[in-house]
């Protein structure tokens, strides 16, 4: 295999034309952002409807937070995929290999935020893992991080809800990742692996991949924009869509209804979110825009939170995939912990706030 | 007679890199067989951590993401 090969399918553009190009986004990015408030109330006072009503507000809403959020995730997609392109599924299990419990699950969950995944390869990931000597605990601190504390989540909370909740959320997703993967590897459960998995797992090694490549400075670049096409072709539909739907909450949900279901004061209200949001399978995107009205109408943060975790952390269709690999003694186990956790955030939460 | 397997759970980026596959070795004008491998066992038994991988004639070139369509000429035709 030749290494020195240009890339015919790529125009050929010096490379101080990239730097410059990023620049040049980046400035009009942030010149446009902090434009957008005046440019949707401009906007709504076109329109035939009066401002302060329920329309006017559900309106102004949507043609404010529908362009905020795509810039938003236009800039953080990039530059994660940026950021990605550092690392990579092999490099992390070979950081991750033969790690002690404990600082291999802190480790492991923050390198499940920077390390390229898709959940369609939870299972030959898992895999992978387990038999290069990764310990089971510190593989389901990596599967836990990686689907719940995800930039698409953060970015959402941050642009929508505010950075003290981004933040809080980072945080405490990282930590139920951490100590659910912490309790399963003390439970010592490699027995109910299924059997083939065991079998990989004593057997042959993994097999090693072919050495990357060098990737320059503007290849990077090209998986940032690779990354923001694949995400945006994911999740725009789900965004327009929770955007609305948080668009009619704001406007026409009366506040005190919420206040009464899933305020602070109704203690069962955080695990009925919980069980709520393990059927349903959305991801942040479509999500987060509702999180937000509630919040705006009331709903106690620990419980909205609660519910957004499990949402993204525990989804039914997951633990299909997984089914594959886990027996469902293991399953239980693995649902039993994370859900714990999500519980315990969610009183927490409200308890403080 | 070149054999490609193409690894992944048969999620839309694994179609889209075995219909790339076979453009890249129409527009080479190679004869090839592209095989698509959907069982989790096997794919991890193939080494392959993150989907879509790609082997040729059973030698792992490339694992995760959508192939560089250069990068996918240049192996075919290695």
């Amino acid at each position: 295999m030749s290494t020195i090969q240009t890339h015919p399918s790529h125009p050929v553009r010096p490379d101080w034309l990239w730097h410059l190009g990023v620049a040049a986004f980046v400035v009009c990015w942030w010149l446009i952002y902090h434009r957008l408030q005046p440019l949707a109330d401009w906007l709504t006072a076109q329109l035939p409807v009066e401002r302060h009503s329920h329309t006017g507000e559900a309106i102004a809403f949507f043609l404010y937070d529908v362009p905020k959020v795509m810039m938003l995730l236009t800039l953080i997609v990039f530059a994660m995929g940026v950021v990605r392109s550092f690392f990579s599924p092999e490099k992390t299990r070979a950081l991750l290999s033969g790690k002690r419990e404990g600082v291999g699950n802190v480790l492991s969950a923050g390198l499940g935020i920077l390390t390229p995944f898709c959940s369609c390869s939870a299972v030959p990931l898992f895999i992978g893992f387990v038999s290069a000597g990764v310990p089971l605990g510190v593989t389901f601190s990596f599967l836990i991080a990686a689907p719940m504390v995800n930039e698409v989540a953060l970015v959402l909370l941050f642009g929508l809800v505010g950075w003290q909740v981004a933040a809080t959320y980072l945080a405490f997703g990282l930590g139920i990742a951490v100590v659910a993967g912490f309790v399963i590897g003390k439970l010592n459960l490699e027995g109910w692996l299924q059997d083939w998995v065991r079998d990989i797992h004593s057997g042959a090694g993994a097999v090693d991949m072919p050495e990357g490549e060098r990737l320059t400075m503007v290849d990077r670049y090209r998986l940032g924009i690779q990354a923001v096409k694949e995400i945006f072709g994911k999740v725009w539909v789900w965004i327009l869509l929770g955007i609305a739907m948080g668009a009619l909450i704001h406007g026409y949900v009366p506040e005190d209804l919420m206040v009464r279901i899933m305020g602070a004061d109704a203690w069962w209200s955080v695990p009925a979110a919980v069980v709520m949001g393990i059927p349903m399978y959305t991801n942040a995107a479509g999500v987060i825009p509702i999180v937000e009205a509630l919040l705006g109408k009331g709903a106690a943060l620990g419980t909205v939170l609660a519910f957004m975790m499990s949402v993204i952390a525990l989804s039914l269709p997951e633990m299909i995939i997984l089914k594959q690999v886990l027996t469902y003694r293991l399953i239980a186990v693995f649902i039993g912990v994370v859900g714990s956790g999500i519980l315990a955030v969610g009183f927490l939460f409200n308890l403080i706030f | 007679m070149t054999t490609v397997k193409v690894y992944g759970p048969g999620c839309k980026r694994c179609e889209t890199t075995a219909e790339m596959v076979r453009e890249a070795a129409a527009k080479l004008g190679l004869e090839v067989e592209v095989e698509k491998v959907t069982d989790p066992k096997s794919i991890a038994m193939a080494g392959v951590m993150s989907t879509p991988g790609i082997s040729i004639d059973g030698k792992l070139v490339h694992a995760g993401g959508l192939p560089d369509k250069a990068k996918l000429e240049t192996w075919l035709s290695a």
